[in-house]
């Protein structure tokens, strides 16, 4: 009788001690790849070009660089925009797109002739607005929030996936 | 026989001795090699029981070359692509292993999906192996998922933009969605640390769990026992069937070698098959490098995906969030529940018809699915665009100007004349026998039916002589 409750004191203590080890090593390696839960995403107006790089009534492709992007991040800290120059002044000023199609975020083509963006995975076409023309896309495109800044043309910097509203 | 001969014999068969004596192989790996399956292995039907073995041969394969592969592959954003074009086109035989990687892959899709097929259709799932079945089925998902973490990690446009599209994907999952494409990208956007957790994924994370899970699919492979080919009427019942198992075991075959050596063949075939492929055509050719800043692209997976990919491109976008996280859901529930709600009776395919009609229905459907996805008849085109001369050829001016504002303006792009054009709108040959001008106008002004409106985009000389051109297409 004493021998058995030894031993079930014993069996409980390796197995305490066991799941103590995966613990004390688990929970660290755990929070470690988590981590990218626990940052907020950079929301800073980034620098895409001057202002006069944008003739009226056009529409062109920009480049926006993340804040802090790691050092080894090569071409990937970089991001692709649609801005569409509207008008010469005001706060129709601009229109600025996110390059993912909303049917499922593939980068749509911006066809400068017909005025439309057409999207090469599944056929989504865009007006020059970002309005769905024809196919799967449930929603116009998605627009960033931008700012001029002597002369600058600043745009929101906007993480993954796209938003569902907005 | 030489004297030296006679040597080394003699240091050989010291040396196993010696070994043989610390090891005790007998009562343990050759006990197990030598497990009694059933007598009816013997016959032709022996040829069903070997794509396990296969799948295993080529998972092998697959370390092998992907120890390989990862000796000279970069996993950072600035070096991947320029790594892996070293190994394809620089490296000695790096073209050779890259593609028998790459075929490997393909051959492992395949025959699991083959072995699981037989296991079915003979019903070996049932009791007492339902979790041989089970455990095979989370060994489908491991290779699906190192399939397509592979594919991502050629790091080309292709693979770039998939990311973004798998990101968008998993952002449709309810609740989580968010959460799982911070975790998936990890971070805001994909960038210096989605590849390393694509790379880890790929070669740490999933190999272990197939490990493991491979551990408990042969352990039960030989502690339940291969299952006896199903005879038609002999029903499965859980009261008898293993004192009828053991019986048959007890006239049994030794696993080693009389099973085995048709394991042995067919390996060989699968694995000769994957590097003759590869010796072949090589390593599959690398599209252009990464560049979230040129947006074109062409994203779709390889071969074993492009069903899926063609399903998302063919239902009404309104289901679209239910299929994308629905389907594949339902497929695993179903594979999971398979051996819980059907654990006995019948075994035999020819007892089961609607067993056939679940295997038959899902592969049809998907070959369709897979023929649509490699025409991709959806897809505007974007590049080659022009009509050929014996359209243009003959027109006057009006028409001669429409017929360029046909390419210029991207009506080429969806529609097609006399064959040249793309797919996604209807062929435009004989659009005047259809229509009249007047109806042909007002549809590209106002578009509709799945036509964007292209008033916007055309001055009213330019509607006028785009119509003019079509109305020639009679």
């Amino acid at each position: 009788m004493k021998n058995s409750t030894r031993r079930a004191f014993l069996s409980r203590v390796t197995v305490g001690l066991t799941g103590a080890i995966a613990a004390i090593v688990g929970l660290p390696i755990l929070g470690y790849l988590l981590a990218p839960l626990f940052q907020a995403p950079s929301d800073d107006l980034v620098k895409v070009g001057l202002v006069t790089d944008f003739p009226l009534g056009k529409t062109k492709l920009v480049s926006i660089r993340d804040p802090s992007p790691l050092p080894w991040a090569g071409q990937t800290a970089e991001t692709a925009l649609w801005v569409r120059r509207r008008q010469a002044d005001g706060p129709q000023m601009f229109q600025v797109f996110n390059v993912n199609c909303t049917h499922l975020g593939c980068p749509i083509n911006w066809q400068a002739e017909a005025k439309i963006f057409l999207c090469p995975c599944h056929g989504g076409v865009f007006y020059e607005d970002g309005t769905v023309a024809a196919g799967p896309p449930p929603r116009p495109l998605y627009e960033r929030e931008w700012a001029v800044r002597a002369g600058d043309l600043l745009v929101r910097q906007a993480a993954l996936p796209n938003p569902k509203q907005g | 026989m030489s004297p030296v001969w006679r040597s080394v014999r003699w240091w050989l068969s010291s040396v196993a001795a010696w070994l043989g004596e610390r090891f005790e192989l007998e009562d343990s790996v050759l006990a197990v090699l030598r497990h009694p399956v059933p007598r009816a292995l013997e016959r032709p039907v022996g040829w069903f029981y070997v794509f396990g073995a296969a799948t295993l041969a080529i998972f092998i394969v697959q370390i092998a070359t992907g120890v390989a592969l990862a000796m000279t592959y970069v996993p950072a954003p600035n070096s991947a692509y320029d790594s892996l074009q070293f190994i394809s086109h620089e490296a000695t035989l790096g073209s050779l292993i890259r593609g028998i990687h790459y075929f490997g892959a393909g051959a492992m899709v395949v025959l699991v999906l083959v072995h699981m097929t037989q296991v079915y259709l003979f019903g070996a799932f049932k009791f007492p192996r339902e979790v041989n079945w089970l455990s095979g089925s989370l060994l489908l998902l491991g290779t699906l998922a190192m399939a397509f973490t592979g594919q991502l990690l050629r790091w080309d446009q292709d693979a770039f933009w998939a990311i973004v599209v798998a990101a968008e994907q998993a952002a449709q999952a309810p609740v989580i969605g968010g959460w799982l494409v911070t975790l998936v990208v990890a971070g805001a956007n994909v960038g210096g640390a989605t590849l390393t957790r694509f790379y880890a994924t790929h070669v740490f994370l999933i190999p272990a769990a197939i490990f493991g899970l491979l551990g408990i699919h042969l352990y039960l492979v030989v502690k339940r026992g291969i299952s006896e080919p199903p005879v038609a009427g002999e029903r499965v019942d859980r009261a008898g069937y293993r004192a009828r198992y053991r019986e048959l075991l007890a006239r049994g075959i030794p696993f080693w070698p009389d099973a085995a050596w048709r394991d042995a063949v067919v390996s060989a075939i699968a694995v000769a098959c994957v590097v003759l492929l590869a010796a072949i055509l090589g390593a599959p050719a690398l599209g252009k490098p990464a560049d979230p800043t040129v947006v074109v692209a062409d994203p779709r997976p390889d071969w074993y995906f492009l069903g899926y990919f063609a399903l998302l491109a063919l239902i009404p976008p309104a289901t679209e969030a239910v299929v994308i996280i629905g389907l594949p859901l339902f497929a695993f529930v179903f594979l999971f529940l398979v051996p819980i709600l059907w654990p006995d009776g019948e075994r035999h395919w020819s007892r089961r018809p609607v067993a056939i009609a679940a295997v038959a229905l899902p592969f049809i459907a998907y070959a369709a699915l897979t023929t649509a996805g490699l025409e991709s008849p959806w897809v505007p085109r974007l590049q080659g665009a022009g009509l050929s001369s014996t359209v243009t050829a003959g027109l006057d001016a009006p028409a001669t100007h429409g017929s360029e504002l046909f390419v210029t303006k991207s009506c080429w792009a969806c529609h097609q004349i006399e064959g040249s054009g793309g797919r996604k709108g209807p062929d435009l040959s004989h659009v005047a026998a259809r229509l009249t001008r007047d109806q042909i106008t007002a549809r590209v002004a106002g578009g509709g039916g799945g036509m964007p409106a292209f008033a916007g985009s055309l001055s009213s000389q330019e509607l006028d002589d785009l119509a003019t051109f079509l109305a020639t297409r009679k």
